[in-house]
């Protein structure tokens, strides 16, 4: 498994060090580390192309290649370990024609027509290109051809752009244990494939837009949303309510040249205002009023004695994966909707009696990190109006395009207020942004609702942070209760098959589907690494700390949200539009 | 019981595809009729080794060869040689070839010919067990297990000198040393049965003719490494093999030569049989264990190498069937008689296959370090025709192209790499001055291009765009720019590409680009193919 | 697909449960039977073998000999590598493309026949050679080629 620096540095206390030379100068380095891990230790930049922190690495672009000497070949830096006394040359003119010669082998079964794709400014074969300074192509012949895969809800696969570096398909088997996609055919006729050969939208994919961020090239995008947006942005009869999703206002100054992790709520805020969308409220407001419910569902478990763990169930690529591959475990899962709904289902309802609003006019977009929020909005099941919930989704990335489009620049917004009344929100509902959030936005909530007794430390270290699988415990009522957190499916698969086998001793699971959470979520900008998903954690956070109110049930608007309309958490009105249900589906 | 006579039929994938189970059966009809059944006993063998006209069938003790014997002949021979003991002239072996016998003692082996692992092939009854053992088999296993530690086996066999057959030619010692050193309880024993590489077939002879010599090989290295189980890998188009096999294993597992408690030993030791299903990378060794692993035959990152890292994470110790089948008679025989054939620093037999335009196609074993012009010329008979020699292509594709300027040239693993050939599999196709350079280029270019597993840059889309570039050469659409782009192409390949057969796959291109320059240019200065046999040729025609 | 077949994949995956990691055998078998590996009994056997059908459908695809779409009763494969192309395996196909009106990769339309080619068959030494589901056939002209087919055409 590539390691990351942190590990490195951390493998470099521990372990035996081996002297090598990298152009010359001598380093001492860790036993066991490649070649790449060496220069990166070292600071050299090595090219890669296959190769992806956090992924077994796989050896088969050979854009990293180095000279070692004694040896014939070059070899692929990223799979080769140092040995004692290796002299490596990094940038020999052999290396450097066998780098632009592979990529240009690449190139020359590439559709070159960069202007038209969605990955023009992000993509690293573009980015190689450039600093290898190709300018032709030498090597011409035939191109591969293939139908682009729209079945998908979520992710939208371009073959023709594909280069085959396999990233996609080990973060899907890797990270996600779901492997939906693998290589097919073999030699020249390799694609990658989803199950079976079936389009994508009939696989067991769950939506999850990680392959999207893995993927080098435009192979791999979300299905837009944006024309239909504009069509109801620009159409005089329809009101367009806005909602952005926590993990947005942490990274969507990406895309415009802000630091990872810079908070842009306000800005953001302005920016949509902008856009044309007749209001711009917030996901948060219903990620409390998530809380709400899904903590009134926890009380009301242990006391009834209900089926326990319960599990959350805001990521709806968790939700597909366990409908796919855990149905056994779907009594489990929390029914609430997840914010995203919830948002869309009040909209539809409370809000468009209030204002009133014919729903059928009513046209709700959320702004999200999320490509299976795509395939959610679009579920069966989420009608609460009589209407779909949600109309639209977009991504982050999708959301920054349309700003770009109209020549909005977010940076140079003034900072703006959401609007009234579903804007507002407290720092528990901005946490649902990064792992572990939904959790510590519950135990907040659950703890003093059922003790009646103000909590004393409401940050919860234990659950924070990018450990796959994170525990705390915490005594409610003379009980000890036991929660724990998983990000990436594959590190969840060690929660679920524990409560599967019917030993979990834990009482309040969270899933999330993507690594980190949402802010790591499958339509967040590219680069999504995780350097910047702990930048863009750490400014989640930072929202949280600064709000006056941090506690689900304090906030005015929920409650008096309650009081107008919903009447009791979980009660039948609630039940009906702000709760779901599940259906196992087949794995093919 | 006891028969006078035996009447060996040759049954192979080859001499069946010429008729030879029904000259079997007619042979059993008419011993049947004139009444010799209980002296005349027919059997069925594996190849005769050599290149020889099918049906092949000899009768023993008299060492008479009739071939190639048609089922309207079988009449004649069994009523004159067999019941009135007169030999038919007109039906035996044309040409006169002369048979020795050997230090194996059966059966006759050509002229330069020294048996070691093709042994028994030809000579017992590959599906009766009993044949083996009566040619010494299963002795070397019994003798491991009753004197030898696992340490003195690896001794034996480092001291021997015996480099891998596989083609890679690394010392078979070194890698069991490495894997008897290996950490882990569970160890595997692989037998490479792959054999893709165009033009060899000298495993599957074996295989068929003396399948017990691979299953004692392969416990005797289960002994040396720690290894409770065994795999044979072989090639899906071998069924003739995967038959002897598995017949194989069933009566060595009933004679107690596999199984629980071998010999009463406190060894134990298992072979399965994995089929595979048209992939000529996975003749490469990491690419065979993910294919036993029921993946994509996809080359693994090297290191860790099998016996540190092998079949399911095991140390696993891989090799080739020839490799294997000398491991007997090193452990009866001793490794100094094994070092007193071949060359110093390179020992033992090897078996060559004549493909392509030779006189004599088949196979042969004979002392490492014969030059090709006696594997071609004596043994071969020459080219076929009366052509001049145009390349020989040693170990197939991914060896090397040895011009008619080499053909003095020892052939041993060591001194071939002098001159940017291999020795590889040690397959030869000689190809004839009636053949297009590109034409023969090209069809080397075109088994790589189907055969490439699609991992990696350099020869995924490498060996397309270099068939690509040959097509418009030959089409008469090359330039002079196209030839250095496959030099480009091929050299990037060589240096680049991750697995064996990538690196290996420009091999015939380079060394032809340099040897048959002024043929290539011919090609796209004049657009003229000077042998005519490339696509041009309608093109030639007008011009002359 | 009916019951039965289901049924018949189920014991050929049970046949094999005691190995480790069968899935070459099983898709072996499978197709032995069907000749050809269509895409809902790569989803059965995905599903009972518990491996995943990404990963089912890579491995069916990679091997030349795996098909996944229907062949033919009769799979032909044609030897073209060097020793067989230097022995004028061009004109074997040359023939048996004539004779089957067929084209590499086409079945015939009554079903009978699939024309494939191939790499090395491993025998060589009658080459031109060729492969008619697991029978092989060396030293081929025109003529050998007609003889051989009408053995099947029967
Ligand atoms: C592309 C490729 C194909 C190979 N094919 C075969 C093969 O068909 N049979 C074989 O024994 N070795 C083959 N090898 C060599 C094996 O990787 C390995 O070196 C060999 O099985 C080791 O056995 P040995 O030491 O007994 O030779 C191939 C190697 C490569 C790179
Ligand atoms: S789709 Fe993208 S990530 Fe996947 S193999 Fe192709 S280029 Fe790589
Ligand atoms: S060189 Fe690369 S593409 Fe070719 S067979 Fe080896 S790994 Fe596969
Ligand atoms: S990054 Fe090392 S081979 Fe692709």
């Amino acid at each position: 498994m590539a390691k990351t620096l942190k590990e490195m540095e951390k493998a470099k206390e521990k372990a035996n060090l081996v002297t090598i030379y990298l152009d010359g100068k001598e380093a001492k380095v860790p036993e066991g580390i490649t070649i790449l891990e060496a220069c990166r230790m070292e600071g050299f930049h090595v090219p890669t192309l296959c190769y992806m922190e956090g992924l077994s690495s796989w050896g088969g672009c050979r854009i990293c290649v180095v000279e070692v000497e004694g040896q014939p070949n070059l070899v692929a830096s990223c799979v080769t370990p140092v040995r004692e006394g290796m002299k490596i040359r990094l940038s020999s003119r052999a290396v450097r024609e066998a780098r632009k010669t592979n990529l240009e082998l690449l190139l020359s079964n590439h559709p070159l027509d960069c202007q038209l794709c969605d990955r023009n400014g992000s993509c690293e074969l573009q980015e190689l290109a450039y600093e290898f300074g190709v300018r032709e192509i030498r090597f011409g012949g035939e191109r591969k051809t293939y139908a682009v895969d729209m079945s998908s809800p979520s992710v939208k696969r371009d073959a023709n752009r594909c280069i085959l570096c396999g990233r996609c398909v080990r973060t899907c088997r890797e990270v996600q244990s779901v492997c939906a996609i693998d290589f097919a055919n073999r030699g020249f006729d390799t694609f990658i494939s989803p199950s079976l050969g079936l389009p994508l939208g009939e696989s067991v994919c769950i939506n999850c837009g990680q392959c999207i961020l893995a993927c080098p090239t435009g192979a791999l995008s979300e299905v837009s949303h944006v024309e239909m947006v504009w069509d109801a942005i620009e159409d005089p009869g329809k009101f367009v309510v806005l909602q952005t999703a926590p993990a947005v206002r942490v990274s969507i100054g990406e895309p415009f040249g802000l630091p990872a992790g810079t908070v842009t709520t306000g800005k953001m805020v302005a920016a949509f205002r902008r856009l044309g969308f007749d209001r711009v409220f917030d996901t948060n407001f219903t990620a409390d009023l998530t809380i709400i419910e899904e903590g009134h569902e926890f009380i009301g478990r242990v006391k009834k004695g209900g089926k326990l763990p319960l599990i959350t169930s805001c990521s709806p690529g968790w939700i597909k994966f366990m409908e796919h591959f855990y149905p056994e475990l779907m009594e489990n899962v929390s029914t609430c909707k997840s914010p995203q709904q919830m948002f869309g289902a009040i909209a539809k309802t409370y809000y468009a009696q209030k204002m009133g609003i014919d729903p059928k006019d009513m046209v709700v977009v959320s702004i999200m990190p999320c490509t299976a929020k795509k395939f959610e909005c679009q579920r069966d099941e989420m009608c609460a109006s009589g209407y779909q919930d949600v109309d639209f989704s977009l991504t982050t990335r999708e959301a920054a395009r349309m700003l770009k489009e109209k020549g909005i620049r977010l940076e140079e917004m003034p900072e703006e207020n959401f609007d009234d009344p579903l804007g507002i929100s407290t720092g528990a509902a901005a946490v649902f942004g990064a792992t572990g959030g939904v959790m510590e936005a519950a135990l907040r909530s659950v703890y003093e609702i059922s003790t009646g007794k103000t909590l004393e430390k409401l940050d919860f270290y234990q659950v924070r942070g990018l450990d796959g699988v994170k525990e705390a415990s915490l005594e409610i009522n003379g009980m000890e209760v036991n929660v724990a957190v998983a990000h990436g499916l594959g590190n969840a698969r060690r929660l679920l098959d524990q409560v599967k086998a019917g030993n979990s001793k834990y009482h309040f699971i969270e899933i999330m589907a993507c690594p980190g959470g949402c802010i790591g979520g499958g339509g967040q900008p590219i680069p999504t690494n995780l350097e910047i998903r702990m930048k863009r954690i750490a400014a989640i956070y930072e929202v949280d700390k600064n709000l006056p109110l941090r506690k689900s049930h304090e906030n005015p608007a929920i409650k008096k949200l309650y009081e107008e309309f919903l009447g009791e958490p979980n009660g039948e009105k609630a039940h009906h539009l702000l709760h779901t249900h599940y259906m196992p589906r087949e794995r093919i | 019981m006891f028969y006078r006579t035996h009447v060996l039929v040759e049954m192979t994938s080859s001499s069946v595809a010429f008729g030879a189970a029904q000259v079997k059966e007619a042979l059993e009809r008419e011993i049947e009729r004139v009444g010799l059944k209980n002296e005349v006993k027919v059997l069925e063998t594996g190849s005769f080794g050599a290149s020889l006209p099918s049906p092949f069938v000899v009768i023993y003790p008299d060492n008479v060869i009739y071939a190639p014997l048609r089922v309207q002949d079988v009449r004649r021979v069994v009523e004159e040689h067999l019941l009135k003991g007169r030999v038919v002239r007109e039906l035996m072996l044309a040409g006169g070839l002369e048979w020795k016998t050997s230090e194996f003692a059966f059966p006759f082996p050509l002229a330069k010919e020294t048996r070691v692992v093709l042994r028994n092939s030809g000579f017992i009854d590959p599906l009766n067990i009993e044949d083996y053992i009566a040619r010494d088999g299963y002795m070397a296993l019994a003798k491991v297990l009753t004197e030898m530690t696992p340490q003195e086996v690896i001794e034996v066999i480092k001291r021997s000198n015996l480099l891998g057959r596989g083609g890679a030619g690394f010392p078979t010692g070194l890698k069991w040393e490495f894997t008897y050193k290996a950490e882990g309880q569970e160890k595997y024993v692989v037998c490479n049965a792959d054999e893709g590489e165009p033009g060899t077939f000298k495993d599957r002879l074996i295989l068929e003719g003396d399948p017990h010599s691979i299953l004692e090989a392969m416990a005797i290295a289960g002994y040396a490494v720690g290894a409770r189980e065994g795999y044979i890998y072989v090639r899906a188009e071998y069924p003739q093999s995967i038959r002897h096999l598995e017949e194989a294993i069933r009566q060595a597992g009933e004679y107690g030569f596999l199984g629980e408690n071998i010999l009463g030993s406190q060894f134990s030791f298992w072979v399965k049989i994995r089929k595979g299903a048209g992939a000529y990378v996975c003749g490469e060794e990491t690419a065979l264990l993910e294919s036993i692993e029921g993946k994509r035959g996809e080359p693994r990152v090297k290191p860790p190498y099998p016996p540190q890292k092998g079949l399911w994470g095991k140390p696993t110790v891989i090799n080739n069937v020839e490799t294997l089948a000398n491991i007997p008679p090193i452990i009866l025989r001793g490794p100094e008689w094994f070092k007193s054939i071949g060359t110093p620093t390179c020992p033992g037999t090897k078996v060559f296959t004549l493909t392509g335009n030779v006189n004599n196609l088949g196979l042969i074993e004979v002392p490492m370090g014969i030059t090709l012009r006696e594997l071609i010329f004596e043994i071969g008979g020459g080219v076929r025709g009366g052509h001049g020699l145009k390349l020989v292509q040693t170990g197939g594709p991914s060896g090397g192209t040895m011009t008619p300027d080499l053909l003095d040239v020892p052939m041993t693993f060591d001194t071939l790499p002098k001159y940017n050939s291999a020795l590889g599999s040690g397959a030869l196709t000689v190809v004839d001055d009636t053949h297009c350079i590109v034409d023969v280029v090209k069809s080397f270019g075109e088994f790589f291009l189907h055969e490439s597993c699609g991992k990696c840059t350099p020869c995924r889309i490498g060996n397309k765009r270099i068939v690509e570039i040959l097509e418009k050469i030959s089409e008469g659409k090359g330039t002079l720019d196209h030839l250095e782009e496959l030099l480009h192409l091929g050299r990037n390949m060589k240096m680049t590409a991750f697995c064996g057969l990538g690196q290996a796959a420009p091999n015939p291109l380079l060394r032809c680009l340099e040897f048959f320059r002024e043929e290539f240019e011919t090609h796209v200065k004049e657009k003229v193919c000077p042998a005519g046999t490339c696509q041009l040729k309608s093109l030639q025609r007008t011009v002359r | 697909m009916e019951e039965s077949l289901y049924r018949e994949i189920e014991e050929i995956i049970e046949k094999y449960r005691e190995e480790e990691t069968p899935l070459l055998c099983v898709l072996q078998e499978v197709q032995e039977k069907f000749h050809y590996l269509p895409r809902n009994v790569l989803g059965y056997i995905a599903k009972k073998m518990n491996v995943p059908s990404s990963t089912v459908y890579g491995v069916a695809t990679f091997y030349s000999f795996f098909e996944t779409n229907p062949v033919g009763e009769y799979v032909i494969r044609v030897c073209k590598s060097t020793p067989c192309h230097v022995q004028g395996a061009f004109n074997v196909l040359q023939a048996l493309k004539r004779e089957l009106g067929l084209k590499e990769g086409e079945t015939s339309k009554d079903g009978k026949f699939t024309l494939e080619v191939t790499s090395c068959l491993g025998v060589c030494g009658v080459a031109p050679a060729m492969m008619i589901n697991d029978v092989t056939y060396g030293n081929l002209n025109d003529e050998r080629v007609r003889e051989i087919l009408a053995l099947y055409r029967r």
